[in-house]
């Protein structure tokens, strides 16, 4: 295992370049190697003024936080996915992403991420060299910057590649309380377009099937589709991405949270005929595929309307939908109108979804 | 989307459901004493659940949810065989997907693989031989399992392991025949179904022939069911039409895919391959005479219990477990005494409780046990669906 060498503290003048094609032990080792390694790979991606100084840790005016809002928003993810690179992204994109979109559903203006990198001994430093510049990519879209961050280098067999981890700091601004357990009867449950399509596009991409599809992951950050929500229709109750688990598992995480029921209308829920075909396939349920740019938004029926209008005004929220609505019948169940006509409980995953035999 | 939205057409349910409605009072049936189908295949219990069809059946029509489920059926003993397998130090032990967590006596292969076992999921036993070719220091063993849907699948593998000389690959073969299933449901004692919906994709190898002693020997009608809710719901109108008209005939709903004689290129491979076993042992049921199928001596290098050895221990069901009563249809699955307590998808005693097309994990997860015991036909939503 390398030891803890903070990318802060190495200096950026005349930054060298790694002469090996792929990361060994030595690039933990604490040595001159690994200064090479973070310098050329992670601070020639992420260089930005909180990060220039080169410091152990990133170091905020209080102020200035303070005077944009009156709460800090703090969240952390780790992030592992097989494969690195897939369709319509890579793991260093979903790693900005998601720990923005854990902020911005907040209700967060997402401000700084921290960056934490686990190498797998023999991992091709030009792919590493490409996870990194889609993470300073992402983070650019996203509005944020990559402030600190770690690498350690493990044995080959000790972790998949790599591993990141990023932590995100933002602040929320008074006017928004979103809470998972703010859910009435009589909500409007929205979601901000197709779903499924990063949960499909993964298991496709690992090509265990042999099916090829066209499917992209829907990887975004959401930051501005939730302000443009939240702007729109201020008293939004509850958001939250729609990531591992679907949305069968946020909605019910909200039933349950709010002592609550829930009733969604299989017609109204949107998927792309692709997906929709790839889960025919292989007999899974779309409402629990991930998805890494999509949120289930809980607001109050008379605002419905109004905070579909907002969604679909913004690029990310153009196939949004009224998908269901809150109730005051079982506390805790989700149920589905199916488009043949009968009705079913959506209950959570116990695990995995796995592929049916026949 | 093509070729599946014209099978889920809302507007042809609600004409059947009137037919369906229509013919039950002619037969004369009552909810107390309601006509009892039995969807043989596990397919077609998890199209039941999906689309909510069982709260959209009046309640004269009991759908009783059959043993045509591999993996549910599988006894605790050859999970434990699965396991010691899977445990040998050389093995690569590749299985389906929904057989990873059915519970042992001591453990699942879910919990193997975390105890250190190579466990992997394929969804092909071509996937298990190419993982063979690419592995030749270790041995793979592919668990075979399922009924003729998947056994012509297994026997071409065999059969090009067989050409191509590969000679670490071998199948721990669990595959289970269909007709002994449906004859034994019809010998026992408590037996109370009026009609059956046929498996679909066992029938698109077997054809609907095998099925003729039914008709003749048991005079109850059977038709062979696609798995498409309208599929489904036509079926149950034409057994209920059968029925009505005094007929008991073998009938065939799932024409544009199931021919009458089956399919020959199929069941020539496993006939080549496989040889009946005098008996196998199923879950809940006991054993069942000429039920399972091994492979042929021919093909003994490919026989994993030849060439391993495994326990072959003979374990007992836990005695709380009704999981026979259920699939013979005798009770519901939430009438079990351990339904939803002891049993639940998490922490199942029972195979009926972990696969998706299991009846009991079904009615878990998709169905409405408290409605569904106080027999409470179509629930009312919350409120008016959806703004």
């Amino acid at each position: 295992m390398g030891e803890l060498v903070d990318i802060n503290a190495r200096a950026a003048c005349g930054i060298p370049r790694v002469s090996t094609d792929k990361v060994t032990l030595a690039h933990g080792g604490g040595g001159k190697a690994m200064r090479d390694l973070i310098d050329d790979v992670f601070i020639r991606a992420f260089d930005n003024p909180a990060l220039a100084p080169l410091e152990d840790q990133a170091r905020f005016v209080l102020g200035d936080l303070g005077a944009q809002a009156d709460r800090l928003a703090l969240t952390t993810d780790s992030y592992v996915v097989d494969p690195l690179v897939f369709p319509g992204g890579d793991i260093g994109k979903l790693a900005v992403c998601g720990t923005v979109n854990d902020l911005a559903v907040g209700g967060a203006k997402p401000l700084y991420l921290t960056c934490s990198v686990i190498v797998e001994e023999g991992m091709e430093i030009d792919l590493l060299r490409r996870i990194v510049a889609s993470m300073a990519d992402a983070a650019e879209l996203a509005g944020v910057k990559i402030v600190t961050g770690d690498t350690k280098v493990v044995e080959k067999g000790s972790c998949d590649k790599v591993f990141i981890n990023t932590a995100g700091v933002g602040v929320i601004a008074r006017r928004h309380d979103l809470g998972v357990g703010h859910a009435r009867p009589g909500d409007a449950i929205l979601v901000n377009g197709m779903l499924g399509d990063h949960g499909a596009t993964i298991l496709a991409a690992r090509g265990d099937m042999a099916l090829s599809t066209t499917l992209e992951s829907d990887c975004a950050p959401l930051h501005t589709l939730c302000s443009t929500l939240l702007d729109a229709c201020p008293d939004v109750r509850f958001i939250r991405d729609a990531t591992r688990g679907g949305a069968a598992t946020v909605l019910n995480e909200i039933a349950q949270a709010s002592g609550v029921s829930i009733e969604i209308d299989e017609e109204r829920t949107p998927l792309r005929p692709e997906v929709r075909g790839f889960c025919e396939i292989l007999g899974l349920d779309p409402l629990y595929l991930a998805n890494e740019g999509k949120v289930v938004c809980v607001v109050p029926g008379e605002h419905a309307n109004r905070a579909l209008e907002a969604l679909r005004a913004h690029p990310l929220g153009q196939d949004a939908r009224i998908i269901g609505k809150v109730g005051s019948g079982n506390p805790g169940r989700v149920t589905m109108q199916t488009t043949f006509g009968g009705r079913r409980i959506v209950d959570m995953l116990v695990g995995e979804q796995l592929p049916r035999i026949c | 989307m093509k070729y599946v939205d014209e099978f889920r057409d809302p507007v042809k349910a609600r004409t059947l459901l009137r037919e369906i409605e229509g013919l039950v009072a002619r037969i004369g049936a009552t909810p107390e004493k309601p006509l009892a189908i039995m969807e043989v295949c596990g397919g077609h219990t998890h199209s039941i659940f999906r689309y909510g069809l069982e709260n959209m059946l009046p309640r004269e029509v009991e759908l009783v949810h059959g043993p045509g489920c591999p993996v549910c059926v599988l006894p605790m003993g050859r999970v434990d065989d699965c396991v010691a397998l899977a445990e040998n130090p050389s093995v690569i032990f590749t299985t389906f997907g929904d057989a990873i967590r059915v519970p042992g006596s001591k453990k699942s292969l879910l919990q193997a693989k975390a105890d250190g076992a190579d466990v992997r999921m394929v969804y092909s036993p071509l996937d298990a031989l190419t993982l063979a070719r690419e592995n030749p220091d270790r041995e793979v063993v592919f668990f075979a399992l399922g009924f003729e849907t998947t056994m012509p699948s297994t026997a071409l593998t065999v059969l090009q392991a067989a050409a191509e000389g590969i000679e670490n690959f071998s199948i721990f073969c669990n595959h289970i025949t269909i007709i002994p299933t449906i004859k034994a449901i019809l010998d026992s004692p408590d037996m109370r179904i009026d009609g059956f919906l046929g498996p679909g994709h066992v029938s698109t190898v077997i054809g609907v022939d095998p099925y003729e002693f039914i008709a003749e020997h048991y005079e109850r009608p059977l038709v062979v069911a696609g798995f498409e809710p309208l599929d489904v719901l036509q079926s149950i109108w034409m057994v209920l039409k059968q029925i009505a008209e005094g007929r008991a005939e073998i009938e065939n709903q799932y024409a544009r895919i199931v021919p009458d004689r089956g399919n020959d290129e199929a069941l020539a491979a496993v006939a080549q391959v496989y040889q009946l076993r005098e008996y196998f042992e199923w879950r809940g049921l006991g054993s069942i005479d000429h039920s399972g199928v091994r492979l042929r001596d021919e093909f003994a290098q490919f026989d994993a219990e030849l060439r391993f050895t495994v326990p072959d221990a003979k374990i007992a069901d836990p005695k709380a477990c009704q999981c026979g009563e259920v699939l013979k249809g005798v009770i519901k699955p939430h009438q079990c005494k351990v339904f939803g307590g002891a049993c639940t998808p998490e922490t199942p005693l029972g195979a009926l409780m972990v696969s998706s097309e299991g009846a009991c994990a079904a009615y878990f997860q998709f169905g409405d046990p408290d409605k569904l015991r106080l027999r409470v036909h179509s629930p009312e939503p919350d409120e008016s669906v959806v703004a």
